[in-house]
């Protein structure tokens, strides 16, 4: 499909692949970051109308999974909770500000918002369980064409709940689709936590498919994309499903004040922000980072809120 | 097509002559492989002759249209079949909030070229689960149309015509329409063909050799009722009606119905449907039509819905056939309107 008319300036992050050096998933990451908390900020200004789901603790498994990726042709099917998947993929982040603020510039023209974004090869949908079953369509297409594309379905624990995430896991491993599912079980639907929605584990449900599945913490760049590259590549190479699980926490809300988790148990989960982690292995150069991040969010705050298109 | 030749005969050779001419057309759904060839034999055939491009699927009707609805947006010209258009509901969320949704939300910078088959309708005694035209819960959705095929127009035609348009279709088919031969032209009528841009999925327009005393705007499977009810009333009653035979549902074939109006005086006009009347396609169409003379400054006149009743489709055959519409019942409603 071609470019639609959102904005094409320099606001944007550099996206990584599996050979980047560690301070640039380092800046794409903490990219993410900045600019979820933009997000967050900019509607408790009463500056945006409207929702937003942040993945504010899981932004390392955004990177890893995507650097892991081959973007050339490889394709990507988000959910609801997809920024830190669409910045990774693209690293197109004024076009995704300007359509969360609703502007004709945005990477939807602002008819689809925070959940609803196309790009390339990169697609989202806020209905959760349903995006799992055009993912495998997807990979379906790829397939039956021989591009040799892998498709990366990103869902969470909460969307075990749905049916139709069964129904998909069943005939990608059927028909042998190159799909990854890309689950990140950071602990919490909503306000309900894992453990009162989910029987059983998340590695059994894909092992009863035959879908070889490998955990990770989520919290460590390294050993997330270490995975994330073997579960890739088998998945290009055996043309059938496989599976990874980060086990990151979601630190931030759901939406946006909407968090009943135990004050204390978020703070220790903030304690151990796989961010700060990964910011002390990038080393010297994590402050510039931070400054250039800093510097990028005022820059797409101002354009978002002026009239034209952030030039 | 030849005049004997069947509405299932029309659509399996439509089908197949689709899958022949674009390799962007992939079939699938429960059972629909050979020698099997479906639980209706629409996609008889198809699969010996087409190999890796006809495919069978678990029972999974959600998943059926989730992966065709990916296959669309990845350029494929996917048509899905729903073995019973019953277990629509199953694929519902897929329809309207995924397939439906992704043209106008991804800011047409995607289309989805998507048909879904799926049989209606009843009088083969499957009971109250597998009898029903639940097409009606369907109309009005943004970026869905709805179009059944009927034997006065050329099925098969019809179904390549929802295959080549860019997003996605709902087509109905009526399980006891498939044995009806498909037929051009009926005896005392003059046959209008109604097409044009704004509404892709043509309008067949009986109009009868005397001036019309009313209209009967039915679809699919109700049309042979309709046509029956309109040769009584003829024989019986001496009143000669129109009939209107739509094949797009939704959206609403609007120039089509103001074509039919033209500047004639009110004359009644009664909608037939299988489904209970109550919020459904007559409805809409009669509103429409009476928005259309309202705002011509036409007079308005009789208006009358026929459906079933409103209740669920019993098994047994007498319970079923006093449940769904008759001809009678067409002849009765249009005799109120005298």
């Amino acid at each position: 499909m071609s470019d639609g008319p959102y904005a094409a300036n320099d606001l944007r992050l550099a996206v990584t692949d599996r050979a980047s050096p560690l301070a640039d998933h380092y800046r794409l990451a903490a990219g993410i970051r900045g600019f979820e908390q933009l997000l967050l900020d900019a509607f408790a200004q009463g500056r945006v109308a409207g929702t937003t789901h942040t993945c504010m603790g899981q932004e390392i498994a955004a990177v890893a999974i995507t650097a892991a990726l081959d973007r050339a042709r490889d394709c990507v099917f988000s959910n609801h909770r997809g920024h830190g998947h669409f910045l990774a993929y693209c690293g197109e982040a004024f076009a995704l500000l300007a359509e969360i603020f609703g502007r004709p510039d945005g990477v939807c023209g602002g008819r689809g918002g925070s959940q609803h974004l196309h790009r390339r090869n990169f697609y989202s949908n806020g209905v959760l369980g349903g995006t799992v079953g055009n993912a495998v369509g997807i990979a379906l297409a790829e397939k039956q064409r021989a591009t040799g594309a892998v498709t990366c379905a990103w869902l969470g624990d909460g969307a075990f709940g749905e049916g139709l995430v069964y129904e998909a896991m069943n005939i990608a491993a059927l028909w042998k689709l190159p799909i990854l599912f890309a689950i990140e079980a950071n602990g919490i639907a909503q306000t309900t936590p894992t453990d009162m929605q989910l029987a059983g584990t998340l590695s059994a449900r894909c092992a009863a498919f035959d879908i070889p599945v490998e955990e990770v913490s989520g919290a460590d760049l390294a050993e997330t994309l270490g995975a994330a590259v073997r579960a890739v590549d088998a998945t290009r190479a055996e043309q059938r499903p496989h599976a990874v699980i980060s086990r990151a926490l979601r630190l931030g809300p759901h939406s946006k004040g909407d968090d009943t988790r135990d004050p204390a148990m978020l703070r220790a989960a903030w304690g151990h922000d796989p961010l700060t982690a990964l910011r002390r292995e990038a080393g010297g150069a994590a402050d510039a980072i931070d400054r250039e991040i800093a510097d990028l969010v005022r820059a797409m705050l101002a354009a978002a809120l002026a009239g034209s298109a952030g030039a | 097509m030849t005049s004997e030749a069947s509405v299932l005969a029309s659509l399996n050779a439509g089908l197949r002559a689709a899958l022949a001419d674009d390799a962007r057309v992939i079939v699938l759904g429960e059972d629909v492989l050979d020698p099997y060839g479906g639980a209706f034999k629409v996609t008889r055939g198809l699969s010996e002759k087409f190999p890796g491009r006809v495919l069978a699927t678990p029972i999974s009707e959600a998943a059926i249209v989730a992966v065709a609805t990916g296959l669309a947006l990845r350029g494929f010209r996917p048509v899905a079949e729903i073995m019973f258009g019953d277990f629509l509901f199953l694929a519902g969320d897929q329809i309207v909030n995924h397939a439906a949704k992704y043209r106008a939300m991804f800011n047409d910078q995607v289309r989805v070229p998507l048909v879904i088959r799926a049989p209606m309708g009843g009088r083969r005694g499957y009971g109250p689960t597998h009898s029903q035209s639940l097409e009606k819960h369907f109309l009005g959705v943004p970026g869905l149309w709805v179009a059944a095929p009927h034997p006065l127009t050329d099925p098969g035609a019809l179904l390549r015509q929802a295959i080549a348009l860019d997003d996605p279709v709902l087509f109905v088919e009526n399980k006891i329409g498939y044995g009806e031969p498909v037929r051009r032209e009926v005896p005392g009528y003059a046959t209008i063909r109604l097409a044009d841009a704004a509404v892709p999925f043509p309008t067949v327009w009986l109009k009868p050799q005397a001036p019309a005393d009313g209209l009967l705007v039915c679809y699919g499977g109700m049309t042979p009722f309709a046509l029956e009810a309109a040769r009584h009333l003829r024989e019986r009653e001496q009143l000669h009606l129109g009939l209107l035979v739509v094949s797009q549902l939704s959206p609403v074939p609007v120039a089509h119905l103001a074509a039919v109006l033209g500047d004639a005086a009110a004359f009644p006009i009664v909608t037939v449907e299988e489904a209970p009347a109550e919020g459904g396609w007559g409805a809409e169409i009669i509103a429409t039509i009476a928005q259309l003379r309202d705002a011509r400054g036409l007079e308005s006149a009789s208006y009358r819905r026929v459906g079933a009743k409103t209740a669920p489709i019993p098994s047994a055959r007498a319970l079923e056939e006093a449940m769904l519409p008759q001809a009678r019942d067409i002849v009765a409603a249009v005799l109120e309107c005298f």
